[in-house]
């Protein structure tokens, strides 16, 4: 692929997101196109078919399975309570009686005289799908969900874990390459978005979770600190779904990475202002990466139109993101047609990075990515 | 025994060709290759790539195929699109550079062909039917059987969860348990299962268990699901009959689950031969050239995701995929499942744990990026080993015979096994390895592909490896389905390259004693080798591709090269891109535990293949 590159991560000031609501199954819509909603409007909603428990008549009766409809005392669709009777047998002797109880509230799903079983099905429940960003409802997807468009500020993360949240921004560190030390972290950040330096560890999550802080943004983490923090080690970057109270985005790696100068000073600008944030990773075809979204507020701005890249070109800001320079910012001085032989005597296209202290380095294409926005 | 053998479906007569256009649609990369016939033989000639288009903003697959095959054009100099169409036939309107005679594709893009299996016995028909949907290309995300040991509710729970792009449901045998599979099926009915892709349609069903029960089935599924009914995969207990259901599960994904992926429907009406799920179409020619050469063989194409493995042994097929060991997006499950110590085993160099886990965390998150440095390479090679070394233990759990009977088949015979059930994979009676997959196909040096996989496998006595140059088996193998002599021309020409042939004697020594004598005749006029080969030692004897030797080995009393401990062997072994390595490490090879010695040794043997540029030993 002669334009291979690595496309990298937005960071703007000012564009426009659509974001697609959708529900797991069909359901109602409860906004109209045009409408104005909040991070917590409830845009769709559906009911869950309920859990489905299986007790096996014939079995617990001691009869054939095709006989399970002569001792049932309910049929199909009928509503039950917890503990009440679905069946029994109808013995000479009272004391032999055995009764069958539902084990929970619910319904008779189905009856099968094949297998002796009768499946009860639990109460259906609501699912309200949420806005998750204040905005325009652009489009609605009838029965399945609503397409939101907000202008605002948009910072993607390279990584993060937790879900989506909402909370005003708060900057923990004055630098981008001071560590978010426990010590930072005070009680008035409970419920906010808390952006950090280069680096945070284990006691400072510790304590962030014990605030109750929504979210903290940071250059890096410790794989070893991830690992303590979800219980086991990640091994496939799909994340989103952790249970963990909280949710947290790295804008740079693992390890300790100063935040980029771009990133960290968009955020600090934005300090005070509500933020929309979700931790939720995909690292395969389709890729999703972790979020921060700043609404513009009300009044509409002229969005940046998407300007398509045609490649990698001379005067580009990239980050190098492989050793032995990971981490590191420069600008790109040359980009040499011809592919190069490197240490590992791969022969592969290269560029050539100039970096703020007057250094070069000949470094693969594949290995960095350009600073996008 | 596992399988009816995986030929592919709605195979013709070789259609008379002479140009061929053939794309592999990945997850990330829509490859192209273009084939023409020169004289009586097929050759690949040019290849082109470019970023695959399932995906936002693009959302048509065929994007990225006209972009990868414009490349062809630009290098080729053939004219092969018109606009949005494929022109044919080569030689259109009276121009020899000018169009193609047919257009061949498989497909893996948007997580390829992802199913659920069902049976009634995990240990038979649930395996069984994994072994169908494995052979056919898909990724098994589960296998429910009535003994699983998961609560109904549970089971329920799990298959509502998943959104499979089908489900194989079996069970029993033929007038066998019909009480099993049906309360399976009731299972599949309460959790109304909903296809990963599109919110609208049914999802495919095929069953294939116990004729008895199909019409219970079909009354319990047939409202709920797009079902098909297909003959049992499991007739009897001594039978397996899985090529009925792999065609089934092949029609189904070309026409429920690919057409529903975007741009498929184009890419359908421009193909000259069905679609195939990438895996299955590796599958196809790597049992052709089992056949064809009459050998038993393991192959291997390690992904940046997942890791398939393939074995044909006395004509039986079998596929399985790790579906989280790979070189990039599952690099950090490869270090969660092996361990740390496992992966620094392999390292020649001191290296704290923290650097290591962050390294392959960032490979993780930044899957494109490659190393730079020699240390990064080596740590790359280390883990590749350990993906490859886990892949074929997965691959020999279910590649076995059939459990818990008396096995019919004449296979029994070739392999003695002692007891039915048992894996198929011997490595003493493997004749070749094939490796494919960026770490192994663009090792800056041959050696290194072939001693990942020798350390990875630990092949024992003769075995030969290859690799595969650029990752076009997908190709050949739908390629085949039309003109197997077009696929097997490129696949002996342009694709395999043999790198060698590894002799390993199986037995432990103390490092220096002797462990063999060798003797090696060459063929032509070079003068023949003999020598003796210590414990502890890898040694290089050059012997180039297409070259032959007959080799005599003489091993110890302790030692086995096959024909029992102290039992002198002659074979003949191929050559390579490597030559003939002998392997004096012992089987099962031990490294040393203290990181001291370990390191020395690695380094020893580094140094005595040359496996990496100089300054780093």
């Amino acid at each position: 692929m002669g334009h291979a590159y690595t496309p990298g991560l937005t960071v703007t000031e000012r564009t426009t997101v659509r974001k697609r609501r959708l529900l797991p199954i069909p359901g109602t819509v409860m906004v109209a196109q045009g409408d104005r909603v909040k991070a917590d409007t409830v845009v769709a909603q559906t009911e869950l078919p309920g859990k489905v428990h299986s007790v096996n008549v014939a079995n617990l009766l001691g009869i054939a399975p095709d006989e399970v409809l002569d001792y049932l005392i309910m049929k199909e669709g009928d509503p039950v309570q917890k503990d009440d009777v679905i069946a029994e047998n109808k013995p000479f002797i009272k004391f032999l009686k055995t009764e069958v109880r539902s084990p929970v509230q619910g319904t008779i799903d189905t009856v099968s005289t094949v297998t002796g079983q009768v499946l009860l099905r639990e109460p259906p429940h609501r699912l309200e799908l949420l806005a998750y960003i204040d905005g325009t409802v652009a489009e609605v997807h009838s029965r399945q969900g609503v397409t939101i468009e907000a202008d605002c500020t948009l910072v993607q993360g390279i990584f993060g874990v937790g879900g989506e949240t909402w909370g005003e921004l708060q900057m923990g560190v004055t630098s981008p390459d001071e560590a978010l030390t426990p010590d930072k972290l005070t009680s008035g950040m409970k419920g906010k978005i808390v952006a950090g330096g280069s680096f945070l560890g284990a006691d400072t999550l510790a304590r962030a979770r014990e605030i109750g802080v929504a979210a903290l943004v940071i250059g890096g983490i410790h794989d070893k600190d991830l690992r303590a923090l979800l219980g086991y080690d990640l091994g496939v970057a799909i994340t989103g779904a952790e249970k963990i109270g909280i949710t947290l985005i790295l804008t740079e790696g693992f390890g300790t990475i100063p935040m980029a100068a771009k990133t960290f000073a968009l955020l600090s600008r934005h300090q005070g202002q509500k933020a929309s944030v979700s931790g939720a990773t995909q690292i395969r075809a389709g890729v999703i990466r972790p979020e921060i979204i700043i609404p513009a507020g009300v009044t509409s701005v002229q969005s940046q139109a998407a300007v398509e890249r045609g490649g990698i070109q001379v005067g580009d800001y990239v980050r190098v993101i492989r050793d032995p320079l990971f981490g590191r910012i420069g600008q790109v001085s040359a980009l040499p047609p011809d592919l190069r032989q490197i240490e590992t005597e791969s022969h592969v296209r290269v560029l050539e990075v100039g970096f703020p202290d007057k250094t070069r380095a000949i470094i693969p294409r594949a290995n960095v990515e350009i600073l996008e926005g | 025994m596992s399988a009816a053998t995986q030929a592919p479906h709605n195979k013709a007569a070789d259609l008379p060709l002479s140009v061929i256009i053939a794309t592999d649609c990945g997850s990330t990369t829509t490859k192209a290759i273009l084939i023409e016939k020169q004289g009586d033989t097929f050759r690949q000639t040019f290849r082109g790539e470019a970023p695959t288009t399932v995906e936002a903003p693009f959302e048509d697959v065929t994007r990225g195929v006209l972009n990868a095959i414009a490349e062809v054009e630009e290098l080729s100099g053939r004219k092969i699109l018109d606009g949005e169409k494929i022109v044919t036939p080569a030689g259109a309107g009276g121009n020899p550079k000018a169009g193609v005679d047919i257009y061949v594709s498989t497909s893996s893009a948007g997580g390829g062909l992802q199913m659920m299996v069902a049976g009634a016995v995990q240990s038979m028909t649930g395996e069984s039917a994994q072994r169908c949907a494995l052979g056919a290309g898909a990724i098994v995300m589960d296998v429910l059987a009535s003994n699983d040991g998961r609560l109904p509710h549970e089971k329920i729970e799990r298959i509502r969860s998943l959104r499979p792009d089908m489900i194989l449901l079996s069970g029993g045998t033929d007038g066998g348990t019909v009480t099993h599979v049906v309360e399976m099926a009731e299972y599949i009915s309460a959790a109304e299962p909903r296809p990963r892709l599109g919110m609208t349609y049914s999802l495919p069903l095929i069953y294939a268990g116990n004729a008895q029960a199909r019409d219970r089935v079909t009354d319990i599924l047939g409202k709920k699901t797009a079902l098909v009914v297909t003959d049992n995969i499991r007739p009897t207990l001594e039978r397996e009959n899985l090529a009925p259901a792999r065609n089934k599960i092949h029609d189904l994904f070309l026409e429920h689950v690919m057409a529903q992926a975007p741009g498929y429907k184009k890419l359908i009406s421009w193909a000259g031969a069905p679609i195939v799920p990438t895996p299955a179409a590796v599958g196809f020619i790597m049992e052709a050239l089992a056949k064809r050469d009459g050998i038993n063989l393991i192959g291997v194409d390690i992904g940046g995701a997942t890791t398939d493995v393939f074995s044909v042994y006395g004509g039986v097929f079998n596929r399985t995929v790790s579906a989280n060991l790979g070189m990039s997006y599952s690099i950090s499950n490869v270090l969660a499942e092996a361990g740390l110590a496992n992966i620094m085993r392999w390292v020649p160099f001191d290296l704290d744990e923290q650097t290591l886990r962050n390294r392959i965390k960032n490979k993780m998150i930044r899957p494109t990026t490659i190393p730079q440095t020699l240390d990064e390479l080596q740590i790359e090679q280390a883990i590749a080993r350990e993906a490859l070394r886990l892949a074929l233990i997965h691959h020999k759990s279910l590649a076995t015979g059939l459990k818990g009977v008396q096995q019919e088949r004449t296979i029994s015979d070739i392999f003695e096994q002692k007891a039915s059930g048992g894996s198929l994979i011997d490595m003493l009676k493997l004749d070749l390895i094939v490796g494919s997959g960026g770490i192994l196909s663009h090792a800056p040096r041959r050696i290194q592909s072939m001693l990942m996989m020798v350390d990875a496998y630990e092949p024992l006595g003769f075995t030969t490896l290859s690799v595969d140059s650029i990752f076009m088996m997908p190709h050949l193998g739908v390629l085949s389905t039309v003109n197997e002599k077009a696929a097997t021309d490129v696949f002996v020409h342009d694709c395999l390259v043999y790198l060698g042939t590894c002799i390993a004697p199986i037995g432990q020594g103390r490092d220096g004693e002797k462990c063999a004598e060798y003797q090696i005749a060459f063929e032509g006029s070079r003068q023949p080798e003999s020598g003796t080969l210590a414990f502890g030692e890898l040694r290089l004897i050059a012997l180039g591709d297409n070259e032959r030797a007959k080799v005599t080995m003489k091993p110890v009393k302790q030692v086995d090269l096959g024909e029992g401990k102290g039992v002198s062997v002659t074979r003949e072994a191929r050559g390579g891109a490597v030559g003939l390595m002998l392997d004096g490490r012992g089987r099962p090879l031990q490294l040393p535990t203290d990181a001291r010695t370990r390191v020395a040794a690695l380094t020893r043997w580094h140094q005595a293949v040359g496996l990496y540029p100089q300054k780093s030993l």
